[in-house]
């Protein structure tokens, strides 16, 4: 098996009263493709805010290669290797395409600037389908434009975790299908990735193996097929009577 | 650097150049003109180059430039006076740390109230230590005339300028336009905004503070009323955002109208100055929100040209 990439143990996230995320625990191997799934209000994103810094968590341990994550501000976990994209989608207004993917080479975990950082851009954006639109403004793009160039941003930074907030999200049919083989091609060339996702055929066609959560707890653990098919996933989602 | 950067900066040297034999060739009321306008120039430029690309709109332009003055008046005696903006240069830049520290994780609103605050403050304590020695105001008599008041202030200008070209090619210039443009980006990407945001605010006041020691022997007579005035800090405001802060000149293509008009205005209708401020400032807000800056960009690209 591949070396331990992200460990996370006993992770606990409290706001007030709340227990969104409890005693979380798993790992995500180099080159692997981890899904972390789970009906709404689970806490899926409440634990990728957590291994990106956007908050940190009230117990428990994320060790990114043996290195604690949890209670580092957000800007040091980014260059410590763990790079992001947004729920909903977060780009510069007032910036072109390029400088939209620059901005996430110049201070992340591999830095690039100048003319090596615009170089490593442009070819981000040729990856994700993009190289045509390098100097456009971010306002003339459809959807899933914006959403390439937000996944180029978040590559520009050469990650050791890539983390894919719901990225497949609100895309149409023909669009999805580019999705999934654009993250498909990730896995390919060897990205360590997680993937929180509501998308079913996404993670029974992109993930290595997922987690399931609901209401803040991991239920079930494996590839897709065996956790999806764990009769406490099947209570969670669909309640006692399918079970 | 590139033709065009080189073309720049030649016209750049010629501009600066013409404005430096204004002593020379200019009369005693255009040398008195011109020296506020350097003095705006300074304050402006500096004050957009954090203000521009963040969007945080600093208040704090008085402070930094009273505690400039008061160094002069405390000093002006017992130290040559080229080493007085220096002095004050070093005590506007920690005192921007300080505030810096303090406010920047606030946003919007609440950093303008608290900049805007901050100059009270200031100058409160400055009226409260001389309540407690017994002081009142302070007589700045130097030898120097105005017109070395103009060429310092020149150079401090070109100083800002020259910072204001390196940082904006700069990481720390890329890092505070993504700052401006989305905090949560920012910080995801790997920058430490809070540690950018300080170190770019440290530079408007250390250029404000460096600005007020140059000019206090043009006040002769220096007290925490006027050397703290609040309406310093509008006036700084509403020229940058009158030209616009979207390039380096953008803050001086305001600065040059606004004075003479102001000038106008202060003799025509000496009551009526804060009106005019106001109605200046709703002005730029609905009429030009991009300032001279945003109508030149309209405008090239209407009509093709680069």
């Amino acid at each position: 098996m591949s070396k331990t990439v992200l460990q996370v143990r006993g992770v606990t996230k409290r706001f007030g009263g709340l227990v969104a995320v409890k005693d979380m625990a798993f790992d995500v191997h180099q080159h692997e493709v981890m899904g972390i799934i789970g009906p709404n209000g689970s806490g899926k994103s409440t634990m990728i805010n957590m291994i990106s810094g956007t908050f940190a968590p009230s117990a428990g341990s994320i060790l990114l290669n043996g290195r604690e994550l949890a209670g580092q501000p957000a800007h040091r976990i980014a260059q410590l290797g763990v790079a992001r994209t947004f729920q909903l989608v977060r780009l510069l207004p007032e910036m072109s395409v390029l400088d939209n993917v620059i901005a996430g080479a110049a201070f992340g975990y591999r830095r690039r600037w100048g003319h090596s950082a615009e170089t490593f851009a442009r070819d981000l954006l040729a990856r994700v389908g993009l190289a045509h639109a390098a100097g456009l403004p971010v306002s003339t793009l459809t959807y899933i434009d914006t959403k390439r160039v937000e996944l180029a941003r978040a590559l520009a930074s050469d990650p050791e975790v890539l983390l894919l907030d719901e990225w497949l999200a609100g895309l149409n049919p023909t669009e999805l299908a580019t999705g999934i083989a654009l993250i498909r091609s990730l896995r390919d060339e060897g990205r360590t990735v997680i993937l929180v996702e509501h998308v079913m055929d996404a993670i029974r066609s992109l993930c290595d193996r997922c987690v399931v959560m609901a209401s803040g707890e991991k239920i079930a653990e494996g590839t897709p097929a065996q956790a999806l098919s764990d009769p406490h996933v099947i209570r969670a989602y669909l309640g006692e009577d399918d079970a | 650097m590139s033709a065009r950067e080189v073309r720049n900066l030649l016209v750049s040297a010629v501009l600066l150049g013409l404005c430096a034999l204004l002593p020379i060739y200019g009369s005693a009321y255009w040398l008195t003109m011109g020296t506020t306008m350097a003095m705006f120039a300074v304050l402006a430029t500096s004050w957009a180059l954090f203000s521009g690309p963040t969007h945080y709109i600093s208040l704090a332009t008085a402070a930094f430039f009273g505690v400039g003055t008061f160094v002069t008046g405390l000093w002006f005696q017992s130290l040559p006076f080229w080493s007085l903006p220096l002095i004050a240069a070093v005590a506007g830049a920690a005192l921007a740390a300080l505030v810096g520290l303090v406010t920047l994780r606030l946003s919007g609103v609440y950093f303008v109230i608290f900049t805007l605050g901050l100059a009270e403050m200031v100058r409160q304590v400055f009226t409260w230590v001389q309540n407690q020695t017994g002081a009142r105001g302070m007589y700045v008599l130097t030898s120097l005339t105005e017109r070395e008041i103009f060429w310092m202030l020149l150079a401090l200008g070109t100083l800002v300028y020259l910072a204001g070209w390196l940082i904006g090619r700069s990481r720390l210039g890329f890092a505070l336009r993504i700052i401006g443009n989305d905090e949560t980006v920012a910080k995801h990407s790997g920058i430490d905004t809070a540690r950018a945001k300080v170190l770019l605010f440290m530079v408007p006041g250390a250029a404000a503070a460096a600005a007020g020691a140059m000019l206090a022997p043009r006040y002769i007579y220096i007290e925490p009323a006027t050397a703290f005035a609040p309406l310093l800090s509008f006036q700084v405001v509403i020229m940058a955002l009158l030209g616009g802060t979207g390039r380096l000149w953008g803050p001086i293509a305001g600065v040059i109208p606004f004075t003479l008009l102001w000038e106008v205005i202060t003799r025509q209708a000496p009551n009526q100055t804060l009106l005019l401020l106001g109605l200046a400032f709703l002005l730029i807000v609905y009429v030009l929100p991009g300032g001279f800056v945003g109508l030149w960009d309209r405008a090239r690209r209407r009509w093709g040209g680069r």
